[in-house]
């Protein structure tokens, strides 16, 4: 017995020991362990990073919706929980405000060279992050059914809730519109997008000074609660992921989700009358305004600071070595919009360039504003529910984010 | 039992006590006085795959040493405990003064963040454990004249509600009432409203988890009445059936009054736990319209992107508070029994 443990002791240090030998990307020692959100592109992504790493890496990969609750936690250890990040334009401030991601100039310039310029992510001269693909929400449709009724595709929220009226009062569907309305982060995104499209801004310029409670935040909210009326009545449980089962349970004709949905949305799994039926159409404006009511979303790289360098290296090798390829962009061209060099943008790519040409605002990127985005998570729910006003909801928020950020040292 | 044998009989609970309770209770509170120190700001140039901005950041390096110099942060006092987020005095004296009737004044205080997660708990707490103790007796009642052989399995049975982890339980249960799921489905039938959700309103959510809370506590209390019926005298309960008690007569005028020290058992420890409700707020995606207490400290820790320790901290004190003042009038009625037995 102890002749076998030894010998299987020697056998996995040895097999680490040599680990590397076949990796595609070089990876030789250190270990791989990357903390990432749950989706269809995501776990495309992955593949090619874990293919990348080799058979004989020490990888590792952690997918969970709640990633933005866990990252600080888990890399402000030292060292780290994982070595390795996707953050976004979201997730990445309470990161770099605490320090607990490096600056990456060293690793792109030495394993960095299949990479676009516009890939690099710059905060005060210093690259933080590799930014691999490009998200945005925007409006999805049922083509058959705006035909019947004769509804062209609407290009504004005010055409969209008239479109969502006229299926339910043709008696289609009962609740023809979704979103991703979950209290909670996702109901906070939908404010983001809407406030931002009625030209809002959240904070007085130049303070970290709250600035949601306005006519343009009413606008806003008002809008909100029209499109809620005409989703499930359980629209307040519902995430991306549940809308999208509910797309293709064939329960909406009208939906304003990711561009990278169309991963799974369009795959060869579920209902296929339904997928030939999915059409993907630019974000619609609100209000009168022009830009989209969208916001604009890289994903990227981040690597831990809290970590070897050793484990860092191996991180970044293994994640730009997708990053920067064109196999992995071109063989999944629908998946997401890749800003990966030699990418052929494929057919639902359109939508995330459209919202960019017409101006729409990537989610801002102030340090306190996760503080902001968590006061419209969990302050905006009883007005949606008829509740209270809608002035008294944003003057809920607005003061929900000044005990918060009283504490956490921003005013 | 002389002093110094009970101080040795005592010592290693206490010092467990202390080390594990205690402490953690003193550390708690002393960081619910302190908040985050300032942080440096700075305007930086970023650039990312839709242009270059001029931005803010937080200077890490300056922060950082206000940091080390303040490891616990900027001291705060009370502060935390007066905000917004917690008792909010200054919102309750402004309510005060603007709100023209009662019902208006009601209205915004039950606004506030701790106040709407406390009348949740409360509302919980209260209507929960009577019909756990209810039901718990009168299952037990029940099983305890079933015939050997098949009282094995029915109390197994009985039991599994408390055996399933709180959360799965929950989540059973939250898919069950989905508007597709068996429950919900038959309820829309049954009412025949196609459009009756349980997780729409916030009235069906909060009977929906007090639905749930009895019936995951229920075979705790049964459990507890079950074991305590096996000591109930059989004499006077003979005596009684010779006489003509009926069985109400026999239950309500020996079993009950045997059973009530252990009736106040259960309600201490149902009260206790009811007052921590937590995971099927999760289990349900309540979040919206259903918060309690823990469920506030879970926000600051778990849900902001950094974690806000001082209101943690500050609302578990006065969740302890809470809990202390809840059990009070139980604990002195234990107490008195205690005193008239001797």
């Amino acid at each position: 017995m102890k002749k076998l443990l030894i010998v299987l002791l020697f056998s996995f240090v040895s097999a680490s020991a040599f680990a590397g030998s076949h990796s595609p990307c070089g990876v030789t020692n250190g270990s791989i362990n990357i903390l990432a959100n749950e989706f269809t592109t995501y776990r495309i992504f992955m593949d090619e990073v874990k293919s990348c790493a080799g058979p004989d890496a020490d990888f590792n990969v952690t997918h969970s919706v709640d990633h933005n609750k866990l990252q600080v936690a888990a890399l402000s250890a030292n060292p780290a929980e994982f070595s390795a990040k996707l953050v976004t334009n979201g997730s990445i401030t309470p990161l770099m405000n605490d320090g607990l991601i490096r600056p990456l100039d060293d690793l792109v310039a030495k394993y960095g060279a299949n990479l676009n310029e516009n890939q690099k992510i710059t905060i005060d001269g210093k690259i933080y992050a590799v930014a691999f693909m490009a998200n945005a929400q925007h409006l999805w449709y049922r083509e058959s059914i705006l035909n019947d009724l004769g509804i062209d595709v609407p290009s504004t929220y005010e055409e969209v809730i008239a479109a969502a009226e006229k299926i339910k009062a043709a008696g289609v569907m009962p609740n023809p519109y979704a979103g991703a309305f979950k209290s909670g982060w996702n109901l906070g995104q939908e404010f983001v997008n809407m406030y931002l499209g009625h030209g809002g801004e959240f904070f007085k310029s130049g303070s970290a000074q709250p600035n949601v409670n306005n006519e343009k935040g009413v606008a806003a909210l008002n809008v909100i609660k029209k499109l809620t009326e005409l989703s499930n009545p359980d629209f307040l449980t519902q995430d991306t992921n549940a809308v999208k089962e509910e797309w293709e349970s064939g329960n909406v004709a009208l939906m304003h989700v990711w561009n990278s949905g169309a991963a799974s949305l369009l795959d060869d799994e579920g209902d296929q009358a339904i997928k030939a039926d999915t059409r993907l159409a630019p974000s619609p404006s609100v209000g009168g305004g022009s830009k989209p009511a969208t916001t604009l979303w890289w994903d990227g790289i981040g690597i831990s600071t809290n970590t070897s360098d050793e484990n860092a290296e191996a991180s970044f090798r293994a994640l730009v070595g997708a990053a920067s390829s064109s196999e992995l962009a071109n063989d999944n061209p629908n998946a997401t919009v890749w800003l990966i060099k030699g990418y052929t943008p494929g057919d639902t790519a359109g939508p995330v360039v459209d919202a960019a040409n017409r101006g729409a605002t990537p989610y801002p990127s102030f340090p306190h504003m996760s503080l902001m985005h968590g006061a419209l998570s969990s302050e905006l729910v009883e007005f949606l529910q008829g509740n209270e006003s809608a002035e008294k909801a944003l003057a809920d928020v607005e003061a929900a984010y000044v005990a918060k950020a009283t504490e956490q040292g921003f005013l | 039992m002389p002093h110094k044998t009970f101080f040795w009989f005592i010592f290693p609970t206490g010092l467990a006590m202390i080390l594990f309770i205690g402490l953690p209770i003193v550390s708690s509170f002393f960081q619910s006085l302190h908040i985050e120190t300032q942080q440096v700001l700075m305007e930086v140039e970023n650039c990312d795959p839709f242009g270059c901005q001029t931005n803010v950041r937080v200077d890490v390096e300056a922060t950082d040493k206000l940091r080390e110099e303040n490891p616990l942060g900027r001291f705060n006092g009370f502060g935390t405990y007066l905000d917004r987020n917690h008792l909010a005095f200054d919102e309750i004296g402004e309510a005060w003064n603007i709100s023209s009737s009662m019902g208006e004044f009601k209205d915004i205080v039950l606004n506030l963040p701790f106040y709407k997660a406390l009348l949740f708990t409360l509302t919980f707490c209260f209507a929960v454990t009577p019909p756990v103790i209810f039901l718990g007796f009168i299952v037990a009642l029940s099983i305890n004249t079933l015939s050997k052989i098949i009282k094995g399995l029915i109390v197994f049975g009985t039991i599994l509600p408390m055996i399933v982890t709180p959360l799965i339980g929950s989540l059973v249960l939250f898919w069950m009432i989905d508007s597709q799921g068996i429950i919900g489905a038959s309820i829309q039938i049954l009412f025949d409203d196609p459009n009756l959700s349980l997780k729409a309103s916030s009235n069906l959510t909060w009977i929906t988890l007090i639905i749930y809370g009895i019936w995951h506590n229920t075979p705790f209390a049964f459990v507890v009445f079950y074991a305590a019926l096996q000591t109930v005298p059989q004499d006077p309960i003979e005596a009684a059936y010779i006489d003509g008690a009926t069985r109400f007569q026999r239950v309500r005028y020996i079993v009950i009054p045997h059973l009530y020290p252990v009736a106040t058992f259960i309600m201490l420890i149902c009260l206790m736990d009811n007052f921590r409700v937590f995971e099927p707020i999760i289990g349900f995606s309540a979040e919206g319209v259903a918060q309690s207490l823990s469920w506030m400290i879970y926000q600051d820790l778990r849900n902001e992107n950094k974690m806000l320790f001082g209101s943690a901290g500050a609302t578990s004190m006065l969740t302890i508070i809470g809990i202390a003042i809840l059990l009070t009038p139980v604990l002195i009625r234990t107490w008195k029994e205690f005193r008239t037995e001797r």
